[in-house]
């Protein structure tokens, strides 16, 4: 299966891609990894008329540490006031440079854990983040990563820039907050201050038939305990749960306020069984994959206790 | 109306210049414009592996690469393994010698996948190898002797 014929640009700096999809609007596609959208045009699934090729811009991968100021909007969480520390990844960034930087194996080590869960060795080479993020495919693992860790995503088009939730990003499956004429350039991850007052631990989990394959059901999980060792915030993130990625919020209502114990646990994974949408497909029926989330849960928050506080 | 474009490419340390249409696939300008038909291709959508090939010295997909894309980049293919054609790359021989191949439709992109693998590990476990090859499918051999192969160039050095 080959693509059908399109019109190919390759763009040579921002401003130019920019303008090139202010000026071609939906007809035009980027072109950042084509781990997804190569395929689909293969299988003629997508008919783009013009292909915008984001690789030869130079400056959009990057992984740096820096504070972020005046971002204190939407839901920022963990970082709010105290701590506008935050790890800013360019949208260009492949997987490969993801899971081998050592500063996100030690700043952010949720998306250290996740990355090899995503796709097999080949693939990783050549996607990206924003090409991840941008197609919002909700049986991914990022997604739902970002949620549970508050990302904040930057679009830029010739009219400007503006800064996204990743809770108001993904609107449905496949579909973004992105306006047509609009580029996920950034994605800003908060860092948690730790300190003896407030400590923040997390996990990511996934069964999938083969490793690197879509999961049949993947769960993030985000835990912070103050020094009484009592709960005060909990965040947990599930792919391939529903319409965009999931954060069950009722379930985290189980954690938060407690001295977690195991019928906390137990609590909060049976209302997460329930509180998601799973879509069952031929690997895995919708019970199984609800059955697979409430394992994952109690097991996520178990190794989260017992082996990373 | 075509949409046609001058790519000059290195493959294997040969520099090509060819006209190349934007929606033709890197597999297919390989195979059919260099003549190179030791990369294989088989689901054309990234799944199986059959086309991994080293972009810039990394195992890519060129079934999901344009053949605009290898523009000005350095592509090698299994054919680039050995100049000799009478001594095998020790990798190679190593899957002649543990048995690591039947119909060989799979070996080149897996050749070329762990050839990368091990230059950046080499020493791995078997686990990590096994987790290396998640993303090439053999049909033949359930590949126990292509994890033996990788596995005894840890022993070879
Ligand atoms: C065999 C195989 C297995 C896979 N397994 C997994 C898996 O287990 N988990 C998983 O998460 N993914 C998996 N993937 C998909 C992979 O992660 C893709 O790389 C990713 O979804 C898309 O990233 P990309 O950079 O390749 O984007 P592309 O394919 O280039 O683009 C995807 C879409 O986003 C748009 N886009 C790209 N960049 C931007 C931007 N900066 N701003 C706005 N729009 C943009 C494009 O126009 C396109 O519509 C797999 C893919 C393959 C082929
Ligand atoms: S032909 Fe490219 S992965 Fe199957
Ligand atoms: S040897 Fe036949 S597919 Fe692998």
């Amino acid at each position: 299966m080959k693509p059908a014929a399109f019109k190919y640009i390759a763009a040579q700096s921002l401003e130019h891609a920019l303008t090139l999809k202010a000026e071609y609007g939906d007809e035009a596609k980027f072109l950042a990894g084509g781990q997804s959208l190569v395929p689909a045009m293969n299988l003629r699934v997508a008919k783009p008329g013009v292909l915008v090729d984001l690789n030869p811009i130079t400056g959009l991968g990057f992984v740096e540490s820096r504070i972020k100021a005046g971002l204190g909007i939407g839901n920022w969480g963990l970082a709010r006031d105290d701590n506008p520390q935050s790890l800013i990844l360019g949208a260009m960034t492949r997987y490969r440079t993801l899971e081998r930087s050592a500063e996100i194996a030690a700043q952010c080590p949720l998306l250290h854990e996740t990355m090899p869960h995503v796709a097999h060795p080949q693939i990783r080479n050549r996607g990206t983040l924003g090409g991840n993020l941008a197609h919002a495919d909700p049986a991914s693992e990022l997604p739902a990563v970002m949620l549970v860790l508050n990302a904040q995503f930057k679009a830029q088009s010739v009219r400007g820039e503006r800064w996204i939730a990743a809770c108001d990003f993904f609107t449905t499956i496949f579909t973004t907050a992105l306006a047509t004429d609009e580029m996920l350039t950034e994605i800003a991850i908060p860092l948690p201050t730790n300190s003896d007052a407030s400590r923040t631990r997390t996990c990511f989990m996934e069964i999938a038939r083969r490793r690197g394959d879509y999961a049949m059901m993947g769960v993030a999980v985000s835990i912070t305990l103050n020094a009484a060792g009592v709960c005060t915030d909990a965040k947990l993130g599930y792919l391939n749960a529903g319409d965009t990625p999931v954060l069950a919020t009722q379930a985290a209502q189980a954690l938060i306020g407690q001295t977690i114990s195991d019928a906390h646990i137990q609590t909060a994974a049976a209302i997460a069984h329930d509180e998601i949408q799973p879509p069952g497909n031929m690997h895995a029926s919708v019970a199984f994959q609800r059955h697979l989330a409430g394992v994952l849960t109690r097991r996520a928050i178990k190794e989260i206790l017992d082996f990373r506080f | 109306m075509k949409d046609l474009h001058t790519i000059t490419t290195t493959v294997n340390g040969k520099t090509y210049t060819r006209e190349a249409e934007s929606r033709m696939l890197l597999s297919d300008f390989i195979r059919h414009e260099l003549g190179l038909t030791g990369t294989h291709v088989g689901c054309e959508y990234g799944v199986c592996g059959a086309c991994t090939i080293l972009y810039d010295g990394h195992p890519t997909r060129s079934c999901l690469t344009l053949a605009v894309q290898a523009n000005n980049h350095t592509i090698e293919t299994v054919e680039g393994l050995t100049t000799d054609p009478n001594k095998l790359h020790p990798l190679q021989q190593s899957f002649q010698d543990a048995h690591g191949l039947q119909c060989g439709y799979c070996t080149p992109g897996i050749l070329m996948t762990m050839k990368a693998f091990l230059a950046e590990n080499p020493n791995p476990s078997e686990t990590e190898v096994r987790e290396a090859l998640s993303g090439n499918l053999c049909r033949c051999t359930g590949y126990q002797h292509i994890v033996d192969a990788i596995l005894r160039m840890k022993d070879e050095g």
